[in-house]
């Protein structure tokens, strides 16, 4: 992965430095809480329901053992000994104390971490597909541009204060997994008729208030040139993005009203001024930083275990983890595994410190010392050879990581909602939970299969419920917590946005009303068919027929 | 009396800002003072205040762009960009279309809620005047400049990013 050279190091350093003199004179009260506010949050620390709540960058999903035994030491001093890995492959802690924050930046900066722009109006942490470099189906490993976008964007002299926050995500892999298509930026690593390696541009994709698909404005861009066009789509939208209205501020909103083509001309104008300048990359530059991401020591391994075929003939349980949670890899005796982090009773994407020095051990062990974190807010072992397979899952089980519903209905996407967050309209966890107790049997589940269900605690959609296959919004109806349910919404290659089925349900109502849906999916469904699929199928009305039926 | 920062020094301001013309008269008052007029007032009353016998500059509300200037541009030896707050980002890319689109060498002043916390990255993309806000500690901005040894990326300070000068 990356390494931090003097000039990153420095800058880091820098940093830390800055903050601490910032949240100094906040406290002296030099800086009101209003001209304090963008610095903390360009820092990622909220002031949230409880406590202030620190949001800490996953460059791109990646992270080192060292790293995470750093986290897990934050968690231990700093907080009640758990961390929370959000939608955006980051991770949050939601207890710490605003006067620690600075020391505890200064204990990420020792390990190469920061909290630099995961919130606030600039331009955020990019993302990228978690299987990215061992994937089976990739056209080119995306973590170096990622890397290149990261510098790019960390401390951005012009684009510190844009009309509201930029997400850029890249994917270099066939089967996107990072929700591309629902970016600020989307970017998809593809070849032109010459076979040079280039980018695939989208614009104004996201979620939120106004769920929008991401336009193509650019077909095919130079690699060379990722830095130049960037610079021009966001000068464009710093100049033109609107300001009187938060909620109409996101580039989404910018390119509707301008018009796709007209946007492009205004882009592909600034583009002009800037295009073949010192921002272009040099062959040099992207040697360097594809350096930091070759492979590692593989063995040359059968492209099948004798001791994994063993074991699956034996071992029932371990049958259905290895299908449900482990993935085909480029090499040869290779596995890419995920720790679903979606055990019923434990809020999505939540780690304890035991299990997060537990999942270094295991990367130190298995992969290379290192994980991904994916948006679905689970943990990947990317580089595991197939013959150890059975003995992770066992180590596994043993730190309840071993779960076997990757994909799945339980393996839900959720946000913070209304226990933590003070933006959100409804809680979020116990929804979750209690659509987990709906469909505890695993046998159900597999044979459900897969499924995607997102919930988010409010429009803001921290938890992508347009996108789910079932989505699920906390709504506020007179000072009450609702839930309105969307159906057909998918992440993937075929990005879609859901439907909404009609009126919000209770709290109470809400699992039953899922066990409804995923019935008319069963009565209907052809042979083979994912709930994705039958759904584009048989369209929304039966589903409705269902759930609004009176009952007699 | 208003508090200048330029060329990271604190300096004595013969300008005079005027915030609104309704009418060439209230100019008369300034005789042969400098004054920096709003966008409008210079398009409306070119020719009379390029006969006065005063120097005279311009200032740019921050959804005004600097190519509405055009040919005047590299007449004028001050161009003041205003923040209405200091969470409006748009006169940052101003400065940088002023310096490396339009190769503007006169002097760029911020002007409004100009804040010790904003003035490095405002220096990076052009600015090298600062009329900051009246409550802000003089001594303290001037540490601004330092906050950071090195950036990433092309700045007018620093025309080539950090990876075409990277020693590897």
């Amino acid at each position: 992965m990356y390494r931090y050279d003097n000039y990153d190091h420095k800058m880091l350093e820098d940093r830390v430095a800055q903050f601490r003199d910032q949240t100094a004179r906040f406290l002296k009260g030099e800086l009101a809480d209003n001209e304090f506010l963008p610095l903390r949050l360009q820092n990622g620390l909220y002031i949230q329901r409880m406590a202030p709540m620190l949001r800490i960058a996953v460059p791109y999903g990646m992270l080192s053992s060292t790293q995470l035994r750093k986290l897990a030491y934050i968690a231990d001093h700093y907080d009640k000994g758990y961390g929370h890995f959000t939608t955006r492959q980051n991770i949050q802690f939601n207890w710490p104390a605003l006067t620690d924050v600075p020391d505890i930046l200064a204990h990420l900066a020792e390990v190469e971490m920061h909290s630099i722009q995961t919130s606030g109006n600039c331009i955020r942490n990019t993302t990228t597909d978690q299987f990215a470099g061992s994937a089976k189906n990739e056209i080119e490993d995306s973590r170096p541009y990622c890397e290149i976008i990261r510098q790019w964007s960390t401390f951005h002299p012009e684009f510190a204060y844009l009309p509201r926050k930029f997400k850029i995500a890249v994917c270099g892999t066939a089967d996107d997994q990072a929700a591309t298509q629902v970016h600020d930026i989307g970017l998809f690593i593809v070849r032109n008729e010459a076979g040079e390696l280039g980018f695939r541009v989208l614009v104004g994709g996201g979620l939120g208030r106004t769920p929008v698909i991401g336009k193509e404005i650019r077909a095919f861009l130079p690699k060379e040139e990722l830095l130049t066009y960037l610079d021009a789509i966001l000068r464009v939208y710093n100049r033109e993005g609107r300001r009187d209205n938060k909620y109409k501020a996101r580039i989404k909103i910018l390119v509707k009203e301008t018009g796709v083509e007209a946007f492009r001309d205004k882009v592909e104008k600034e583009w002009q001024a800037i295009k073949g300048g010192p921002l272009l990359l040099t062959e040099e530059e992207i040697a360097r930083c594809k350096s930091f991401f070759h492979d590692p020591d593989y063995k040359a391994l059968a492209e099948h275990s004798a001791a994994l075929q063993e074991a699956l003939a034996r071992d029932v349980l371990f049958t259905s983890w290895y299908q449900q949670n482990v993935d085909a890899h480029k090499k040869p005796g290779y596995a890419i595994v995920t720790l679903c982090l979606k055990k019923t009773g434990v809020a999505p994407g939540d780690v304890t410190t035991e299990q997060l020095n537990f999942i270094a051990a295991l990367a130190d062990q298995y992969s290379f010392g290192e994980i991904r974190v994916s948006h679905e807010q689970n943990v990947i072992l990317a580089d595991v050879e197939q013959d150890a397979l059975y003995e992770l899952w066992q180590a596994l089980k043993s730190k309840e990581l071993g779960t076997a519903n990757l994909g799945l209905i339980s393996d839900i996407i959720c946000c913070p909602g209304g226990d933590f967050c003070a933006l959100a309209n409804a809680k979020s966890i116990p929804i979750a939970e209690s659509i987990q107790r709906q469909f505890d049997d695993p046998v159900l589940q597999r044979e459900i299969g897969e499924l995607s269900l997102n919930i988010s605690g409010c429009m803001n959609a921290c938890g992508h419920h347009h996108v789910g296959n079932i989505g699920i919004l906390g709504v506020d109806k007179k000072g009450s917590e609702f839930y309105q349910v969307s159906l057909g919404g998918s992440a993937d290659n075929d990005t879609a946005l859901g439907q909404i089925v009609g009126p919000s349900f209770s709290q109470e109502e809400v699992p039953t009303v899922i066990q409804k849906i995923i019935t008319v999916y069963m009565r209907q469904r052809l042979k083979g068919e994912r709930f994705i699929e039958t759904f584009n199928r048989i369209g929304i009305a039966p589903f409705k027929e269902e759930v609004y039926a009176k009952t007699n | 009396m208003p508090k200048l920062i330029k060329n990271r020094a604190l300096a004595q301001d013969p300008w005079t800002l005027i915030q609104e013309v309704a009418n060439l008269e209230e100019i008369a008052q300034f005789n042969e003072q400098a004054i920096i007029v709003p966008l409008q007032a210079w398009q409306e009353h070119k020719t009379a205040l390029q006969q006065r016998s005063g120097r005279c500059a311009v200032w740019l509300k921050s959804h005004e762009l600097p190519s509405e200037l055009g040919d005047d541009l590299h007449g004028f030896e001050l161009i003041a960009l205003h923040f209405p707050t200091f969470a409006d980002g748009r006169a940052y890319s101003s400065a940088r279309e002023l310096r490396n689109n339009l190769a503007y060498k006169g002097e760029v002043r911020a002007i409004g809620d100009v804040l010790r916390d904003q003035l490095y990255y405002m220096a990076r993309c052009g600015f090298d005047a600062f009329a900051l806000r009246d409550d802000q500690n003089i001594e303290v901005a001037l540490q601004a400049f330092d906050d950071f040894a090195d950036g990433y990326q092309a700045s007018v300070d620093k025309p080539l990013p950090l990876f075409r000068r990277r020693a590897s």
